[in-house]
Formats: structure tokens, sequence, C-alpha cells
């Protein structure tokens, strides 16, 4: 074992998945809502708590999980309190972390006969509630909704339609800043505004 | 236990002091830190939690691989503010063990504090774990029947 894993996981390994889980659960089910996760959590550089948690939370010994070069820091630490396996293949994990927005065809996304093969993308952003606006429409929006992302590129909303159009394949993404998250389920049509 | 090991396989000296870390009891455990050493300060990065393994074997030894059982396992992981982390797997669900085994690990992974635990602490599990051993199977072995001589006997 590497001396380097330094950082606790969540102070109450239960709750603290739990209430965390729930927190996914509700973000997904209502795209553009943002809830506040891992509050009591210290994770490794370069990972923010909200990251962290929804790592802690998902992530088990059968789901591979992809990091990305800018936060392949944190591999020890997640694959020592996840106990999942690290894959260098972004096309053969269940999960992938990411600081900074992966070609998004790249990730699994899924066949017809087995669409909840696809990945989920935990996407690391600068903040949320602030920067590009983007209107969401689709299951669980009775009315559309505004996610302002900072963080995001330029092209995100025309990347993000080609996914949305792959359903009932395509990724889902949970974005987390800081200690809050949103999710982006592929089921939801974005616009830039 | 010497510096020749210490410096040639640092691991086999290791999983030594990790066995018999993982034999001994929170009390007996808890008895020789206290007469010893002082507790140093340590944050719990893992556990102590417990859960269950599955024990598996090889028919004759070397044949194929079969699940012999579950076996419930309690482990922790500590680091210790001087940096040291340390880990320990136990049999059972004694949490106290689980924590006193892996902070010991960890201090003994320490190189000023190292010598002086390995003789104080490890060297009398040591012995207390070979004594019991030697008489537990002091005991089974009067228990033995000798098939060899019972048919002399009757000759």
């Amino acid at each position: 074992m590497s001396a380097d894993i330094l950082q606790p996981g969540f102070a109450d390994p239960v709750a603290g998945a739990q209430s965390c889980f729930r927190a996914v659960l509700d973000a997904m089910a209502r795209p553009g809502r943002i809830r506040e996760v891992g509050t009591d959590l210290t994770p490794p550089v370069p990972l923010a708590p909200a990251t962290a948690a929804v790592l802690l939370t998902l992530l088990d010994y059968d789901t591979p999980v992809w990091l990305d070069p800018a936060s392949a820091a944190a591999c020890s630490w997640v694959g020592f309190h996840s106990g999942a396996p690290i894959v260098a293949a972004i096309g053969a994990c269940s999960f992938a972390v990411a600081l900074s927005l992966p070609e998004l065809p790249t990730l699994p996304a899924g066949t017809h006969e087995a669409p909840e093969e696809a990945a989920t993308l935990i996407l690391q952003v600068n903040a949320l509630g602030c920067g590009r606006t983007y209107r969401l429409t689709g299951p669980g929006l009775h009315a559309p909704a505004l996610l302002s992302v900072d963080g995001l590129p330029a092209g995100f909303a025309s990347s993000w339609q080609e996914n949305h159009a792959l359903f009932p394949r395509g990724i889902d993404i949970v974005l987390c800043a800081g200690k809050s998250l949103a999710a982006l389920p592929r089921s939801v049509a974005l616009q830039e505004v | 236990m010497h510096a020749a090991d210490a410096s040639d396989q640092p691991h086999a000296a290791r999983r030594r002091w990790m066995a018999v870390l993982a034999r001994a009891s929170a009390a007996e455990l808890a008895a020789l830190l206290d007469r010893h050493a002082d507790l140093p300060c340590y944050t719990k990065l893992r556990g102590p939690e417990s859960g269950l393994v599955m024990v598996r074997g090889r028919t004759g030894g070397g044949g194929a691989p079969f699940n012999l059982g579950e076996m419930t396992v309690t482990r922790c992981t500590v680091r210790t503010d001087s940096g040291q982390v340390g880990h320990a797997y136990i049999a059972g669900r004694d949490a106290r063990q689980a924590e006193l085994a892996a902070v010991l690990d960890a201090m003994l992974q320490d190189p000023h504090q190292t010598f002086a635990l390995l003789a104080n602490v490890i060297a009398p599990l040591a012995e207390t774990q070979r004594t019991r051993r030697t008489e537990i199977t002091a005991k089974a072995a009067a228990t033995k029947v000798q098939f060899f001589a019972m048919r002399n006997m009757r000759a």
C-alpha cells in the first residue's frame, strides 16, 4: 500500500453515502437543481468535496473508474476508499472523473439492449450558479429550468445535444463544484441561453 | 527483527509483526502499550469496519480451488501525525483490536521506534502465541491414536 493515502473518507460512511446518494438522486430527477454534499470531507488535491463525495457514494469494486490526467493525483485515494478498479482506457469505464470536458463520444454510451451500461461522467467545474447559462427541458421538468455553469467549454450545448439524441443510450453527467452538485441525465435537452 | 532483515526485506519484517498483531487480543495490545509506549495522535483513514471475506482452499493443497466458507474480518487503516500509515486486518469483530493493531503497525514503521517496539511489544506477544500454540499442539498430540502400536500390541 502506498503511503500517499493521507485523507480519510466520510466521517460516517453509511450516513455520508446515503445522504449524498439522495442528493444525486434528487439532482438527476430534477435536472438543473443544485444540491449540497460533502460538507464534512477533506478530499485530496485536486478533487472538490462534492466530487469526492459522489465518488465515495457511487463507486465500488465492480465499477471501473477512469480519471483524467489532471485528477490522477487522487488515484490512490479513490482506489483505497472505494475499492473500484482504475482503468486506463476511457472506453472501459463505468464512471469517468474529469476536471475538463472529455470528448463525450469516447465514453461508453451503452447499447439498446442494455442502456444502463452507459458511463456516468463526474465533471468537476469551477462553479455552479454562475457563468454560461443553459435552458433545460425534458422529463422531471414541468417548466424549463435554467442552470448556470462556469467551466464548460463553448461548444458544450451541441455536443450534449448529440449525446441526448442517442436516447435511451447516452451518458449522464454529474457536475460538481466546491460543495455543490447538479446533474444532466441523458434524457434532458439543453440550449445555451 | 534484525537490521539486516529490515533493510533487505522490509515487507518480510512488516509481514511478521502484522501477523503477530493480528493474533493478539485487544486487551493484550492495550496492556503492552500502556506499559511500553505512548499512543501517538492519529487519524482514522478507514474503519474499523467489519465484513466478510471468502476463504478459498485447494483440494489436496495444490488442486482445483474451492470456496471453503466465509469469514468475518475487521480492518482498520490509520495515519499517525508523524505521517506513517498503518493497516490491520484481523479475524473476528473486535474493532478495538483492529484499531490498536493498525496504530502499532504505523508506529513500527517509524524508524525511531521500531527496535524498542519489536523488543517490548512484538517479541512478548510472539512468545505468548508460540506457547499457546505449543500447548494446543501438545494437547492434541496426546489424543492421537497410534494405529501402528495397536496392531503390534494385538500381535
